[in-house]
């Protein structure tokens, strides 16, 4: 595995393996028949007939359902679990804790964090206490409530603010700071000093969870000393080498089978401590049994995007040349280690020439939810900072956000130390975009618009972004199978996550070959009978598994010329693949049907086998966004209504043009989600339990959140470096620069700059209204 | 200090929350921007609380075929649909009435599967995404969805698919504001929405050809 590759937040703490060679990679292709086309997806019918079976779907004969209690406080340390009167109750199999000697498997949070399945010492709200298997939902719930658990409740701290002051509650007994990390470069004080211009603000992103529509859970079952897991995984084999740890078993004991999934965005890229629990249960009762959570679960304890509490400041010369940048953050990953603060000052580093830099971020233990990835970790908080204090710099030197910007394009990655990008589409993102939303026109427009006096104001705000990585990498390996009669099998380990992976896989297929996509069966995402693949996460599953399909599919048609020429008597390098045949190039009467090669018909099948190559060498492979929107602000009210977005990406070469637009308008409608509806709220004073573990309380953008007007905008550069197919991700920096591109327009709406996130009316009209006290 | 645990306010087991019965008299209250009508029955079943663990006797019209069923008077019509009759295309999302995964077709109007009870339906014209296809053929909203790519994950779509079936049988020409309005009760964290606009009004031109 590539150095690069290695301990990313979606392969941590995976044992990865690695590819052989890839050989000699295909040159980029010049002209695309299918690639880039607007191509529905290849698995569409059966996700909207219904047919398509989601692991909360499956149901086995003979099958129980699981349910786990969980701890009610935010600390506490179980001193006795009852279950005796669960354990009579109609239609109730086995009720498992931590007093059954099969319970007492470890369960390892974090290096150095592992701790018992039923671990008595509850650190956070929803920690798992014990659970049950029943013939119904209906009555695991009762079994659950039946349960009499003897708690010692402990003080506790939710609050990361607060958790490093002298006096705080502690998580683990060694305080609170999980770690501290710094990064500079150049020399700050100095940058400062020769800045004409400074700006410095806090800011705040509250914390989000990911709530995808399909609940985090699994079907476990034994066959013997196997067991087969259908997990709503974002990557089987994440899920398989967890599992076998867990339970001691061989990888080859341990089949996880995730064919579709409803969602993860980050939080499935684990399996939690209910797969394990399923199978527990599975193996006590020797039944199958279906684990899922209920929707309240999935607030606690499957994961979020931590809070992150940023000061920044930000210098520059007169004519906008930034002279210093300096960050300073902190966030919290809840009650275990897990990333509350990772790679959180990323864009502060990468995005925006400097040449002074300094960061420094403190990850802090609260009682709270461990995090999992979301989406773009990090980044849309930074964003959120960044590009606000961009935006309030321009306005001190008198210019134009979008001149300020592009003003300070970097060519390198300084945060990779001056390595270049294959190519950065920074600049065309924000030029292009600009113009498509013809940003200066609509600028004034708003401005002129809102001195009528109305209590309804106009504004206009952008954000750009680059993402940490998005070049996917090894290890990728695909099998590709042409059949005699001209279909074709693709075997390949990743997971579609409603990226349209297997649209675009099956596109490259088709590309190559010749062959109609709908001629092509894929088989993925199951450890018993697909290839290795990490979990689809970080941008990377097509810029990794493209290329490697191609790959294969090339290794499939060289072996199909190399059968034409024996059996046309023409040498290789004179024929041409056109698809469904094969021709001599000038000798017309030469050709062959492809499913007419007599070698192929005697063997049934042609098998190519791709293996992912490395990516290049002192070169850094990202995608850039820039998105620019236009919001209209009541300012009796506080209500915002964002009236249309222009994204646009550089993600090197679009794949499918129909699954690329609808990535963007999706990353989009999250980024709405953080800067102006969702955010996670203890009862920090009283119980330190969390008040909206409900979609009724906590708000996901609905239908009527987005805006009519939405344009994506992909702005294609050659990408030849970055891989054969030269395709880098997307899923991610689609989602960056949303909410600070809001806040900046509700800025140029009302003359206030809000600074917390949601911008729901709640916060807005609080911060109208102080703004009016201290100017009146 | 001894605690007695379970304070977890699921509305599975013992009738319905107050906030749960907030959703149900909202969802109903989105309605009657599409349908025109109230449905008084839902919000008048969802104040009494039923714990009786009898088996009762309903017969259910689903899909056009009526099933005689044995059912828990405090099982969903959700739950019966998913785990006793095998019809998963309904999906599973919160079960309290918020996201809309569950939505089903009641007298050809858009409900949450979560948020009734299946001795509630008895009677009642029951439509689920299943009930759309043609054998294999797929429905016109289905040909829509599917044309426009109005889904990412896929899991929200069924839910998403039965109300805009149902948005077009109340109203054949929404205009976008409707069309944005009727879909609100179904949540999509893909955040598909645009795509899905497209297909509603994509199925509506299918249906008038």
């Amino acid at each position: 595995m590539a150095d690069d590759q290695k301990d990313l937040y979606y392969t941590k703490d995976l044992p990865v393996p690695e590819t052989p060679p890839a050989g000699k990679e295909p040159a980029p292709w010049e002209k695309t028949n299918v690639i880039g086309k607007r191509k529905p997806r290849v698995d569409g019918y059966e996700r909207v007939s219904g047919t398509a079976v989601y692991p909360s779907d499956v149901t086995l004969p003979r099958m129980l359902y699981g349910a786990v209690l969980r701890c009610p406080h935010p600390h506490a340390k179980v001193r006795k679990v009852d279950i005796s009167a669960a354990e009579k109750l109609p239609g109730v199999r086995t009720v498992l804790t931590n007093d059954d000697p099969a319970a007492r498997v470890k369960w390892r949070w974090a290096k150095g964090h592992e701790v018992l399945l039923f671990d008595p010492h509850c650190r956070f709200e929803g920690e798992a206490v014990a659970a049950v298997a029943a013939d119904t939902p209906q009555q695991a719930s009762d079994a659950l409530h039946a349960i009499q658990v003897d708690y010692e409740i402990l003080p506790f701290v939710v609050d990361e603010r607060k958790a490093l002051e002298s006096g705080a509650a502690k998580v683990h007994s060694g305080g609170n700071q999980v770690k501290k990390d710094s990064y500079s470069r150049g020399d700050v004080a100095a940058g400062f000093a020769e800045a004409s211009a400074v700006r410095e603000r806090e800011f705040r992103t509250e914390a989000e969870l990911h709530t995808p529509l399909e609940l985090h859970g699994c079907v476990a079952n034994w066959d013997g000393d196997s067991l087969s897991i259908w997990e709503s995984t974002q990557g089987v084999y994440a899920v398989q080498s967890k599992v076998a740890k867990t339970l001691g078993l061989p990888l080859s004991k341990v089949r996880v089978i995730g064919h579709y999934l409803g969602g993860g965005f980050g939080s499935k890229l684990e399996p939690g401590k209910y797969t394990v629990i399923a199978a527990l249960l599975a193996k006590q009762v020797a039944r199958p049994v279906k684990l899922f959570l209920s929707r309240e679960e999935t607030f606690l304890c499957v994961g979020n995007r931590p809070p992150a509490n940023m000061k920044i400041k930000v210098g520059a010369k007169r004519d906008g040349t930034l002279t210093a940048l300096e960050f300073v953050a902190s966030g919290t990953g809840g009650a275990y280690p897990a990333g509350g603060t990772a790679i959180l000052d990323w864009l502060v580093r990468d995005l925006y020439t400097c040449a002074n830099v300094r960061c420094e971020t403190t990850d802090i233990f609260i009682n709270g939810g461990p995090a999992r990835p979301f989406r773009a970790p990090g980044h849309p908080q930074c964003s959120w900072a960044l590009e606000q204090i961009m935006d309030e710099l321009a306005e001190e030197l008198g210019m134009d956000p979008v001149e300020l910007r592009l003003k300070n394009i970097p060519k390198v990655s300084q945060g990779r130390g001056g390595i270049p990008y294959t190519t950065t589409g920074l600049e065309e993102c924000i030029r292009q975009g600009a113009e498509a939303f013809n940003w200066q026109q609509a600028r004034q427009a708003a401005q002129q618009a809102n001195q009528s006096g109305s209590h309804l104001k106009r504004g206009v705000g952008m954000g750009s972004c680059v993402w940490f990585v998005g070049g996917g990498g090894p290890p990728s390996t695909v099998i590709v199978k042409l059949f005699a009669d001209g279909s074709v099998n693709l075997n390949m380990g990743a997971s579609d996550i409603g990226t349209g992976t297997k649209t675009v896989m099956a596109m490259i297929v088709a590309e190559e070959l010749g062959v109609k996509p709908e001629m092509i069966q894929i088989e993925n995402a199951d450890t018993g009978t697909t290839q290795y693949a990490t979990p689809s996460g970080g941008s990377k599953t097509v810029p990794t598994e493209a290329p490697t399909v191609r790959l294969a599919a090339v290794e499939v048609k060289r072996q199909l010329l190399q059968m034409a020429a024996e059996e046309l008597g023409v040498p290789v390098e004179n024929l041409r693949f056109e698809g469904a045949t094969i021709a001599a190039q000038g000798d017309a009467d030469k050709s062959v049907k492809v499913t007419a090669l007599e070698q192929l018909n005697k063997r049934g099948v042609a098998v190519g086998v791709g293996h992912r190559g490395p990516n290049p060498e002192k070169k850094s492979v990202n995608p850039f966004a820039a998105q620019f929107c236009e919001v209209e602000v009541n300012t009796k009210t506080g209500e915002i209504k964002v009236l249309r977005f222009v994204g646009t990406n550089e993600s090197g070469r679009v794949m499918d043009r129909l699954t690329f637009d609808n990535q963007v308008f999706g990353g989009i409608t999250m980024g709405i989600g953080l800067g102006m509806t969702e955010f996670r709220q203890f009862d920090t004073g009283q119980t330190g339990k969390l008040v909206n573990k409900n979609w009724h309380d906590y708000k996901l953008p609905t239908a009527l959140d987005v805006p009519l007007q939405m344009t994506s905008l992909p702005i294609e550069m050659p990408d030849p470096e970055a891989n054969n197919a030269g395709a880098k991700g997307l899923g991610e920096p689609v989602t960056i620069p949303t909410a600070g591109a809001i806040a900046n327009a509700v800025y140029h709406a009302t003359g206030v700059r809000i600074t917390s996130s949601p911008l729901n009316p709640l916060q807005v009209m609080r911060s109208l209204t102080e703004n009016r006290r201290e100017e009146g | 200090m001894s605690k007695k645990t379970g304070e977890h306010d699921c509305a599975c087991g013992k009738g319905l929350t107050r906030r749960g019965f907030l959703s149900t008299a909202g969802a109903t209250t989105a309605m009657v921007a599409v349908g025109g009508r109230v449905n008084v029955n839902v919000a008048q079943a969802a104040a009494t609380e039923i714990t009786s663990e009898e088996m009762a006797k309903v017969t259910l019209e689903i899909n056009g075929r009526p099933q005689r069923l044995l059912v828990e008077p405090r099982w969903t019509l959700l739950f019966v649909l998913r785990d006793r009759l095998g019809l998963t295309g309904t999906k599973v999302g919160c079960e309290r009435g918020e996201c809309g995964a569950c939505t089903v077709l009641i007298d050809d109007r858009p409900q949450y599967a979560c948020m009734t009870l299946a001795v509630e339906a008895a009677g009642r014209k029951i439509t689920t995404l299943e009930g759309l296809m043609e054998g294999e053929q797929l429905g016109p909203t289905q040909e829509a969805f599917l044309e426009e790519d109005a889904f990412q994950c896929g899991y929200c779509t069924p839910g998403q698919i039965m109300a805009a079936e149902g948005l077009l049988r109340a109203n054949p020409a929404p205009t976008a504001e409707e069309i944005a309005t009727g879909m609100s009760g179904n949540l999509c964290r893909c955040g598909a929405y645009t795509h899905i606009f497209n297909a509603v009004k994509t199925a509506a031109e299918k249906n008038r050809s």
